[in-house]
């Protein structure tokens, strides 16, 4: 299977005053096209780091990233934006809609970035298949928490990525709600047949995940398959 | 228009749609500061236009040659061969009107010849202008005649001549109100002037011829030929373009206040401007990482709010320009009384496109800074809460710092004309912005050293909210503190403005003064006054007299010396002195000693006022004077300060005692009349018997300059409000930037339990601290700006009040108290983890 995403010895630091604080070390992993993978760890372990890193946020001390063929070393920060608006879909833990936008016009968002024709459209057909379409002109403090992650979702797919990070996609979720919204997260990757990786605590959410990647004190302890298909 | 363009500006207002009220609150502040400037602009080049277009009207004629006295001979030849079209003598004196024996000090003007050539004489009925030569009648000022219940048909008599009164003068050529109020205008033909008998020895006199010359004629070079000529025979020749400049100049210091408060209001409007956009960027950084997130690249995301701001500038400019122009109107109406014609409003696009630029380009400026910031956010600030934001490189801050001192300099300099004060208010500002970041910095330098560790905890959890990382104590303390400095800086220098005019009076001071007592009169008329169980308060006499010679050199070689340092009014003026043995309440000694007594022997040492000095003439300098054909050396034994302001008979050159009484003179004699019937029944009694004795009574002096003080303080108070309005916006908009800060912590502290009362206390003491510094320091600076402003750009005394220090001190620390806890009431007033949840 060819590779979406190859990292080769990652290694970020930050400085804290005077000290320097290594987050992650000597990482080095990749990822297949249409894969769905998880990266766990304890808090503190660079689970966020890493994935600020994998799309383009951040940029590494050493080491490469080869995100959808383009190493992002190489790229100014307007390239990886134009890269990350083609290739790449968010979720957050914090939904993180843009509070002045209504549900409809922040799905539409990613679309109008690309200049698409009809993004109004795509955007309703999109929030429909989340269970939205009677929601479409309310504001993200009008919705409750498990709707807000539904317009994050239907967000997250508008541009059609090759690729999708979600960062602790039901850490702000009860548990039913949460359970809907990663059936719905799964469905809808698996229709589109998107590269999925989900940064999580939840171990049962993980091991509905192709491969896990576990992480530790900024360095890989395991990468392993699981037993899904 | 490109489909990413459209996007940009769909964004800019979706966006700016939902947040209208922080939006309303950065357009206010443009609406306001621009308001002030177009108003005061629009205002002033009216009245330059007014002067510049008026400036024959207000003449009546090309050009005039005038004299203090009667025409030398070779003066006279002069203004014959430039064959005059009219001509006129006028003097003051006090006209009766025989219908019911009232009294009053007035300008007669006898005049011969078409004069006004240009604008009109604007009589009731109107024909009385074109017939008063031919009828032999005079034209009276209107507000007299209805005063005196005088009509037309009734008489009227100057000195020995009785006239029918024509008609009503309401306007002409050169008279303003305050001048007519003191001594009201009456036209009569040159012919009778003779008749009169008031043009004898000591009465003053001006006489006037008037020209008018053709289209290309260049008056300018005509003036630098002849005038030199003129003034060597103490004459003056006026074009009407000089009397223009002239006229601009009176207006000149209440200009540059106008200028000022303007200034004010706009640099209170850019800092209302940085602190509004401030606060809404930083809510909006958010948002920004997450549509780079998504993909936008950082010149679209700055450009969504670069549009946002610089649409709002361009409302903002335009309301304010419209409510400008508005404004502007109301001037003329305000001023009216102080200026000697109307004033023409236009209105043009340019104040409105000015307006709008401005509008623009202050918002997008003012803005930058924190507009940056969209510009280097990073897109991981979505992943991490609590990272630390990234700063614009120095170079940008830099670049972007040095754009608004260079925006400040060119705005003051438009507004100024100067490039000295231009610098000066910038450095005013730059140090003012120093001075106030530096006493914040040393408060949280003591603060933290002394910090008082057995206070009670609300007292100690408030002082420890000034020094906590991410403190607000620097800025807050910069924008309280020169918000209040820049509208203490207005009020204390309207102070001064109004000062200058200030009069005094006191019960035993004289309020009525009689000129032109010829010698032989004083006797009489002090015996009337003392009858009517009045007192003598003065009795000064005066002699007229003329520089001859000074320091060695004749007056006539020194008018021709361009290399002179002395002013020419010195060496063409007539002198009005008095002697005396001792120094009077206005004036103070500033060098040498006063001599109360000629000595016969030595020669006769004088006093000169400060202003005379100041044309460089000192201690020991040797001046002889033509006192009326005799010439009597002097030397200068002392200096004075004379305080001109007070209404009282002030000299530039006291003789001592001994030394004039032989000159030919006249007196001048005050007196306090209690009560206006008093004062009337003594002025007709006087004026029936010496026909050419004038009398002024200061009563309605007084009544007529502070009517025109209150309207021009008025005009004054008015452009200070708008700057305080202004200044209120803004404070309400760097008070509403610790918004942040203090919600997170306060309701941190509710939910660890902290009571309502606890939080509003640590709050109020907060906000306190910060009003009560931030207004001290800024009221402290005003007064060291004010007092630069009263010597160098008004040239005038600075008395400070005190209601700076009684009313803005405690109402400025009020407001930031009362925005401050209004912060908090979202905490006090809903759930916890409502606020949690809405801060996110």
């Amino acid at each position: 299977m060819p590779k979406i995403l190859n990292i080769t010895g990652l290694e970020k630091t930050y400085s804290s005053g005077n000290k320097q604080l290594t987050v992650l070390q000597n990482i080095s992993f990749s990822i297949e096209k249409g894969q769905t993978f998880s990266i766990v760890g304890p808090s503190g372990s660079g689970k966020t780091t890493l994935l600020g890193l994998c799309a383009g946020l951040d940029q590494p001390n050493s080491g490469t990233i080869e995100l959808c063929g383009e190493d992002l070393n190489m790229l100014s920060e307007d390239e990886r934006a134009q890269l990350r608006n083609k290739n790449v879909g968010f979720i957050f833990q914090n939904f993180q809609l843009l509070p002045t936008l209504t549900a409809l016009e922040n799905v539409s968002v990613p679309l109008e970035l690309q200049g698409g024709k009809d993004a109004t459209s795509k955007s309703l057909a999109l929030l429909e298949k989340v269970g939205l379409a009677d929601r479409v002109h309310h504001y993200p403090s009008q919705l409750s928490g498990g709707e807000q992650q539904r317009v994050a979702l239907a967000r997250a797919f508008a541009n059609a990525p090759s690729i999708l990070f979600a960062d602790e996609p039901t850490g702000n979720l009860d548990e039913d709600t949460g359970e809907k919204v990663i059936q719905l997260l799964f469905e809808l990757n698996q229709e589109a047949g998107t590269t999925l990786v989900i940064i999580t605590h939840d171990l049962d959410l993980a091991n509905r995940t192709q491969q896990i990647l576990r992480l530790k004190g900024g360095q890989i302890l395991t990468n392993e398959r699981t037993a899904v298909l | 228009m490109s489909k990413n363009t459209i996007w940009l500006f769909k964004m800019a207002w979706k966006d700016a749609k939902a947040s209208k009220v922080r939006l309303l609150l950065f357009m206010a502040s443009i609406i306001l500061g621009i308001a002030a400037v177009v108003s005061i602009q629009l205002f002033s080049t009216n009245l330059k236009d007014n002067i510049k277009l008026q400036s024959k009207a207000l003449m009546g004629a090309d050009y005039n040659i005038n004299s203090r006295q009667e025409p030398t001979e070779r003066a006279q030849a002069i203004i014959d061969s430039l064959q005059p079209e009219a001509r006129e003598i006028n003097f003051v004196s006090m006209i009766a009107f025989p219908k019911n024996g009232g009294t009053k000090l007035a300008k007669v003007r006898g005049l011969e010849g078409d004069f006004p050539f240009y604008g009109t004489i604007d009589t009731q009925p109107t024909s009385a202008a074109t017939t008063y030569q031919e009828l032999g009648g005079a034209l009276v000022d209107a507000t007299l005649m209805l005063q005196f219940d005088v009509k037309a048909g009734d008489s009227i008599k100057v000195g020995n001549v009785t006239l029918p009164v024509l008609g009503a003068l309401k306007a002409i050529p050169g008279s303003t109100a305050i001048s007519t109020s003191v001594a009201p205008p009456i036209i009569i033909p040159y012919r009778f002037l003779e008749k009169t008998e008031l043009l004898q020895f000591g009465s003053r006199k001006e006489y006037q011829f008037f020209y008018t010359t053709s289209e290309n004629f260049d008056l300018e070079q005509f003036e630098k030929v002849i005038d030199p000529q003129l003034k060597a025979e103490k004459a003056d020749l006026d074009t009407h373009t000089s009397t223009s400049q002239r006229l601009g100049q009176r207006y000149d210091n209440v200009g540059k206040f106008l200028n000022l408060a303007a200034f004010v209001a706009l640099l209170l409007g850019c800092i209302g401007i940085a602190s509004s956009v401030h606060i809404y960027i930083k809510e909006k950084l958010k948002s920004i990482a997450v549509l780079k997130c998504m993909g936008a690249s950082r010149l679209q995301s700055f450009l969504i709010f670069l549009i946002q701001i610089a649409g709002i500038g361009v409302i903002g400019g335009l309301i304010g320009a419209l409510i400008g122009v508005g404004v502007q109107e109301l001037f003329p109406y305000l001023l009216k009384d102080f200026l000697p014609f109307s004033v023409e409003i236009s209105i043009s696009a340019q104040p409105i496109l000015i307006g709008v630029f401005l509008g623009l380009f202050m918002s997008v400026l003012f803005a930058l800074l924190p507009l940056l910031r969209t510009w280097y956010v990073s897109p991981l600030e979505v992943l991490r809460v609590n990272e630390k934001e990234s700063p614009e490189p120095l170079k940008v801050r830099i670049f972007v710092i040095a754009a608004v001192l260079l925006f400040l300099f060119m705005f003051s300099y438009w507004l100024l004309r100067d490039i000295g004060y231009a610098l000066g208010f910038m450095l005013a500002t730059l140090i003012a912005f120093a001075a106030l970041a530096g006493v914040a910095l040393l408060c949280i330098k003591g603060l933290k050293k002394y910090f008082p560790q057995r206070w009670g905890f609300t007292a100690r959890q408030s002082l420890l909210n000034l020094f906590r990382p991410n403190n607000q104590t620097v800025v807050l303390v910069v924008a309280i503190g020169l918000g209040t400095c820049l509208i203490s800086t207005l009020y204390f220098t309207k102070d001064i403005l109004l000062a200058k005019t200030e009069v005094g009076q006191s019960s035993e001071s004289a309020n009525i003064i009689i000129l032109d007592v010829q010698s032989d009169q004083q006797d009489a008329i002090e015996e009337r006054i003392t009858a009517k169980g009045l007192p003598i308060v003065n009795s000064i006499p005066i002699v007229t007299m003329r520089i001859h010679k000074i320091k060695g050199r004749l007056a006539n070689d020194l008018r021709q010396d361009s290399t002179k340092q002395m002013r020419n009014w010195v060496l063409n003026h007539e002198f009005r002195s008095t002697y005396r043995d001792t120094m009077t309440s206005s004036e103070e000694l500033l060098e040498g000693e006063w001599t109360s007594h000629a000595k016969t022997k030595d020669p006769i040492l004088v006093s000169i006022s400060d202003n005379l000095a100041e044309d460089g003439i000192s201690i020991g300098d040797a001046i002889t004077f033509n006192v009326q054909g005799v010439l009597m050396e002097t030397k200068v034994g002392s200096i004075r300060k004379v305080d001109w302001r007070q209404l009282q008979p002030n000299f530039n050159i006291v003789f001592p005692a001994g030394a004039l009484e032989q000159a030919p003179q006249f007196r001048v004699i005050s007196t306090n009349a209690k009560d206006a019937s008093t004062s009337a029944a003594l002025q007709r009694d006087l004026v029936a018997e010496f026909p050419n004795v004038s009398i002024i009574d200061l009563r309605q002096v007084y009544t007529i300059i502070e009517d025109i003080l209150d309207k021009v303080s008025w005009v004054i108070n008015f452009m200070a409000f708008f700057s305080i309005v202004t200044g209120i916006i803004v404070l309400i908009g760097s008070v509403r930037t610790s918004k942040y800060q203090r919600i997170k912590e306060s309701v941190l502290l509710r939910t660890l339990g902290a009571k309502n009362a606890q939080i509003l206390k640590i709050t109020a003491l907060e906000y306190l601290f910060l009003g009560l510094l931030g207004s001290l320091v800024g009221i402290i600076l005003a007064l060291l700006s004010s007092l630069c402003l009263a010597l160098l750009l008004f040239n005038e005394p600075f008395t400070p009040s005190l209601i700076p220090f009684l009313v803005f001190l405690p109402g400025i620390t009020f407001l930031v108290l009362g925005i401050g806890l209004s912060n908090i009431q979202t905490v006090l007033r809903s759930s916890p983890l409502e606020v949690l949840r809405r801060e996110g």
